[in-house]
């Protein structure tokens, strides 16, 4: 019974990195640029919900404020690249992740000079109740967690495979000049693909500060959610979610079954492991080209 | 504008370009060395300060700026220099031994940590680092018993040949001992880049298949500008736990790798001046910051209430400024100043364009 508790917490977790692993993907999958403020961006998306809801701010009811912060956190993805990352365009990859790793530190910033460094959590209808299934009492925010982000998945795999906005956005990844003169409008496209991002960041901001407590240096979580997203296979969707949910599901057990130190370890040294050996993931997305 | 008549093949690679260049940057060696005189303990504090970031920024630019790869978990190496430094002198071994020592210790590290990682490149080279940076602050915890761990280290006093030197005691003793390995590591550094291997990293940085068609062994060559630049760092590292004094598995951090990744860029990644110029700024931003503060405290009814993380936050929003609208850094910027006033009236806008690449999937091979 304690074991299944302890995997239910650690799946929920692993959903939460899973999902920020999610915007990493999702970004990488459409334009190749690595997006290290992710997790700075859940972080915003999660402070812009508790801003709108929480009685100590502006106390508008959580139906209301939490699809408005997804769709302003779309927005802000969409501007982010308008005016920030297209003008990336033709550089290296190793800009843009710079480039996001200082974005992270404003945005950090920001939120702290906003809403205070305090953690606080978001007073969401989902938080601190319980569901009873026998003997085994689970929180409902961790099983709401579990089933948003296996939606959202599904959703977001058939979306890219199937629709043809998912197909013109892997094809402007694949090859942006040849996305261009098949009609793709790579520009709008890639801006959609940070709005898309933007909004799952909110999504995943608004289930972790209901899970837990938020504080502006929350984004540091995004660099395990990276590691979550590169075990799981770097530009694959399920990968994502399997990566998070492997480092989730590490972390508890890790902690309760050796000691706490080695198990802050251990998803840094898998994600080594994995490097050197697998070097792109349990679901490689390295096809080799047709000649 | 001066043509420079090149009559044997060594001026391609002697150190100075011509003779007026030597005299700048001896005259520029030698108002460093008269510095002490000049300032304050402080302000020579700072001046060590910047020093020691530009060691690390050097060993940094070697990798980043030469090689090509682009490495987040420094820090870590810097950690590795320091606590072999430290440790050796607690077995009784004297500065001036420890020290190359542990140069070499974090070399090596690198050296081996790299070779695995030859086949990673770009982004993923990149996570790997950074998990490295990671593992290695959790590692000096476990390593407790050797590292004491979250107590951290008190640094050595250092004695060279009898003579004591105390970043506190006497600061200008101090100074001069970080400007001399400063020295030597921009010899280092300009010699290397004379050299083949130096070569063999730019071909490497500018185009791995071409370099591999020239006869470069990639995997070695990445291998070893990792060694040389972590066994920089791990120099500067050793340095900074002196200037610390006491150190633990938190003075290295992941932020402190990207803080010396953001500095390269910001100096101008690929030159020594941008090591320096980087350096610069990281040093004197926090003091520039309260000056302001103070300025606009003064018009406001002086609120001294700090802002935590405003250092790094205009750090970052300096940094994002540069790539955006000028990807050369400092340097970078100081080169196009210099060409205008040198071709006047000549100069045109596109003259430091780079080619446009589109981007190709790294996922089809």
């Amino acid at each position: 019974m304690d074991v299944l508790q302890l995997f239910v917490s650690g799946l929920a977790n692993g959903c939460v990195y899973g999902l920020i692993a999610l915007g990493f993907v999702l970004i990488y999958k459409a334009t190749e640029q690595v997006n290290f403020a992710q997790g700075d961006m859940m972080m915003l998306g999660a402070y812009i919900t508790v801003g709108l809801t929480n009685a100590q701010f502006l106390g508008w009811p959580f139906w209301i404020s939490a699809p408005l912060a997804i769709f302003i956190m779309g927005v802000f993805g969409y501007l982010l690249d308008m005016f920030v990352l297209r003008r990336m365009f033709g550089q290296s990859q190793i800009a843009v992740v710079i480039l996001t790793i200082a974005l992270g530190f404003v945005l950090r910033f920001i939120a702290g000079l906003i809403w205070g460094h305090e953690p606080v959590s978001l007073e969401s209808p989902i938080a601190g109740k319980d569901v009873r299934f026998g003997g085994l009492v689970l929180g409902l925010d961790e099983i709401v967690i579990i089933l948003v982000t296996l939606l959202l998945t599904i959703a977001l795999y058939f979306y890219f495979n199937r629709t043809r906005l998912g197909v013109a956005m892997q094809a402007s990844s694949q090859n942006q000049l040849a996305a261009y003169y098949m009609g793709i409008p790579v520009k709008q496209v890639n801006s959609l693909i940070w709005a898309l991002a933007g909004a799952v960041a909110a999504i995943a901001g608004i289930l972790f500060a209901s899970k837990g407590s938020i504080d502006p240096s929350t984004g540091l979580l995004g660099i395990k959610a990276f590691a979550a997203s590169v075990i799981g296979g770097f530009g694959s969707l399920p990968g994502a979610l399997l990566g998070g949910l492997i480092i989730g599901l590490i972390e508890p057990f890790a902690s309760r079954y050796i000691t706490p130190e080695y198990a802050r370890v251990l998803p840094y040294l898998l994600l080594f492991l994995i490097l050197i050996f697998r070097p792109h993931g349990i679901l490689a997305q390295v096809h080799s080209k047709k000649v | 504008m001066r043509t420079l008549f090149k009559t044997s093949y060594d001026t391609d690679i002697n150190l100075f370009e011509d003779g007026r260049q030597a005299f700048w940057y001896i005259s520029l060696i030698i108002i460093m060395a008269a510095l002490p005189f000049l300032l304050d303990d402080f302000v020579l504090g700072e001046m060590t300060s910047l020093l020691i970031w530009a060691i690390a920024g050097m060993g940094l630019m070697i990798l980043v700026g030469q090689t090509g790869q682009a490495s987040l978990g420094h820090a870590a190496f810097m950690a590795v220099g320091c606590y072999a430094n430290v440790l050796l002198q607690q077995a009784g071994l004297p500065f001036i031994i420890a020290f190359p020592l542990a140069g070499l210790i974090s070399g090596i590290a690198g050296f081996l940590l790299a070779m695995p990682m030859t086949k990673l490149h770009g982004i993923y080279l990149g996570i790997a680092t950074l998990a490295i940076s990671i593992l290695a602050d959790d590692l000096i915890v476990i390593l407790s018993p050797l590292t004491e761990g979250v107590r951290g280290l008190y640094a050595p006093m250092i004695e060279i040949f009898g003579v004591p030197i105390d970043r506190y005691g006497n600061p200008d003793r101090f100074y001069y001992l970080i400007l001399a390995v400063a020295l030597l590591v921009v010899l280092v550094y300009r010699n290397l880049l004379r050299s083949p291997l130096g070569r063999s990293f730019a071909a490497v940085r500018d185009s791995e298949v071409s370099a591999r068609a020239m006869g470069v062994n990639i995997a070695r060559t990445k291998a070893v500008s990792f060694g040389i630049s972590t066994a920089i760092t791990g120099l500067a590292g050793a340095l900074m736990g002196h200037y610390a004094g006491i150190f633990n598995n938190e003075t290295f951090n992941l932020i402190l790798s990207i803080q010396l990744l953001l500095m390269i860029v910001i100096g101008g990644l690929g030159s020594i001046h941008g090591a320096f110029l980087g350096a610069a700024v990281i040093t004197f931003l926090p003091q520039f910051i309260s000056g302001i503060r103070d300025w606009i405290g003064g018009f406001f009814g002086a609120t001294s209430a700090t802002l935590p993380g405003v250092e790094t936050a205009v750090f970052s929003a300096i940094l994002i400024g540069f790539i955006l609208f000028e990807p050369m850094g400092m340097y970078g910027r100081w080169l196009k100043i210099r060409t205008y006033f040198e071709l006047f009236p000549f100069y045109r806008r596109d003259m430091f364009k780079r080619q446009k690449s589109y981007l190709k999937t790294e996922r089809m091979r």
